[in-house]
């Protein structure tokens, strides 16, 4: 028996193949080290995001949302649902607090759940994978299977804002949050003074409205160059796909030379926890993190 | 549909406030704004260049009845669901929400702006999340792209060809997914059928409020 069980809502953006692919595996080897157990929700779906309020309105999206807490109630009873994409924790969060509170909205949620042969007892609690780290293990508890600090290594910690606001991580401020800070830093890499955050990277408006995006992606960026920082380290799988992918066309649009990699929290822990290259999903980075790739090769 | 919107009007006559307290998502809140402007200041700094009506302009126009130049604005169609005014309001108004509600609802009556990139997003999105119950994130680029047309489609796919390269290699874009191979849901159908039930559910409960205005 592992020491905590949860059920894993990975959503689309981790599955196999999908954009932030390599989250998924350094999240396995993590857990793997700390000796925690996440069971794929069976059959989950997608939540539907933030970006769908125009065309799904509101039910809708409660009952995505739904379907997959009586899918982890009924197959994965008394676990709690683990997220690692900040949109799906937000939106799943979102629905159960609805929920929750509005009689009105669950009678018809467990209506529409019918239709799918479903429905809700109790909805499970919501977390993020770095609140099971946090809140259920401890900075004490991540820090003994570290066998290689990262020593030396200097990272800005990029909050962004969906893993921080509305709900955040517990005790941290809306304006400074401090547990990625922490997290870097338990695995003995340096956190730089980064300004920029919880600055937003523009979200699913990237696609939309690029221009827009790409200038606060670019602020994001060059803030993270100026705290002396050498990468960057996310805990959401969009803040690491927006502020990887789009550096080439910020360098082409303003001239700048960026070329700065971007991390997931969890592959740092993987690779302190003497993890390899491929455990730690480096080889997904599509700017290639050449420092911790030769770190891994010791 | 811009019957539904000559309907509504008269449903509603002069009222717009209730119009939204009733119709747009977490419109009730609303009249708890203290005009106090928190909130404007808080979207990021390139998307707020974009409102020509920040979250508190909207809702003190919605207060003195400018009802169709509140539904045929843009300026909710910026919202990067960032949520920093959310935390930040005094009166602890859910201004993301309410901004999402009013656009949506504008949606609803056909007054959102025409091809309105955000809206566009919206729908692709989630037309492409529920057709399998998962996302098939090189389709939905896809249809992001070609949107404008085939010509303007092309030139932006050769723009974006080196960030989808990259992704290729790093094996973050599955190419297969393009043939309609990729992630799906084992009961598809169990969830159309949910989505359908939960649609009619929530037309007839906006239904009964106007009714009932
Ligand atoms: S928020 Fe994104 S990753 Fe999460 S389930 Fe929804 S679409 Fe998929
Ligand atoms: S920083 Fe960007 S991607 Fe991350 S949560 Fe915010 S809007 Fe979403
Ligand atoms: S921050 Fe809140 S109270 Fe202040 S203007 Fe915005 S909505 Fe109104
Ligand atoms: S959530 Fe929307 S309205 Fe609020 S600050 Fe962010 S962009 Fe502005």
């Amino acid at each position: 028996m592992a020491r905590k069980e949860y059920a894993f809502y990975p959503g689309c953006s981790s599955q196999k193949g999908a954009s932030a692919s390599n989250y998924l595996t350094s999240v396995e080897s993590m857990c793997k080290t700390l000796d925690i157990k996440i069971t794929e929700i069976p059959d989950w779906n997608c939540c539907g995001a933030s970006i769908s309020y125009a065309e799904a309105g509101e039910l809708p999206r409660h009952a995505m949302n739904a379907r997959n807490f009586a899918l982890a109630e009924s197959n994965l009873p008394g676990q709690d649902i683990v997220a690692t994409c900040a949109a799906c924790w937000l939106g799943a969060r979102e629905s159960k607090e609805r929920l929750e509170h509005n009689d009105r909205l669950m009678a018809d949620t467990q209506e529409a759940l019918k239709e799918a042969g479903l429905n809700i007892k109790t909805i499970p609690e919501i977390k993020h994978m770095v609140e099971v780290l946090i809140e259920d293990l401890g900075y004490d508890e991540l820090k003994k299977p570290v066998k290689k600090p990262l020593n030396g290594m200097k990272f800005a910690g990029y909050v962004g804002c969906q893993t921080n606001r509305p709900f955040g991580i517990h005790g941290e401020s809306f304006e400074n949050p401090v547990y990625l800070d922490k997290l870097i830093e338990t695995v003995g890499g340096e956190a730089t003074p980064y300004d920029q955050k919880v600055t937003c990277c523009g979200g699913a408006l990237a696609f939309s409205e690029p221009d827009k995006a790409q200038a606060q992606i670019k602020d994001i960026i060059e803030a993270a160059y100026d705290s002396g920082a050498e990468m960057l380290v996310t805990p959401c799988p969009l803040c690491q796909a927006n502020t990887e992918v789009y550096q080439g066309q910020i360098n082409k649009k303003y001239g700048t030379k960026f070329q700065m990699p971007v991390l997931y929290y969890s592959q740092l822990m993987t690779l302190a926890y003497g993890g390899s290259a491929k455990e730690a999903g480096l080889d997904g980075n599509v700017i290639r993190a050449r420092k911790l790739e030769e770190f891994a090769g010791k | 549909m811009s019957n539904m919107n000559e309907q509504m009007a008269a449903k509603y006559k002069n009222n717009f406030l209730k119009e939204i307290e009733e119709q747009a998502e977490m419109g009730d809140w609303v009249k708890m704004c203290m005009q106090c402007g928190v909130c404007s200041g808080s979207c990021p700094t390139n998307f707020h260049a974009g409102w020509d009506h920040p979250p508190q302009e909207i809702f003190m126009m919605i207060r003195a009845g400018k009802r169709e130049e509140v539904l045929t604005s843009n300026s909710m169609w910026q919202c990067t669901s960032c949520y920093n005014c959310y935390v930040r309001c005094p009166r602890k108004v859910p201004i993301t929400h309410i901004m999402h509600g009013i656009a949506e609802y504008a949606y609803r009556l056909g007054l959102a702006p025409k091809m309105q990139p955000s809206l566009h997003l919206s729908q692709t999105f989630w037309n492409n999340a529920t057709k399998h119950g998962r996302v098939n994130e090189v389709q939905l680029t896809q249809s992001l792209y070609f949107k404008d047309g085939i010509g303007a489609g092309i030139k932006k796919a050769m723009e974006m060809k080196d960030v989808a390269l990259g992704l290729v290699k790093a094996k973050r874009l599955n190419i297969m997914e393009a043939l309609g191979g990729g992630h799906k849901c084992k009961d598809v159908d169990g969830i159309h059928k949910m989505l359908a039930k939960a649609k009619e559910l929530e037309a007839k409960r906006k239904a009964g409020k106007a009714a009932g205005a």
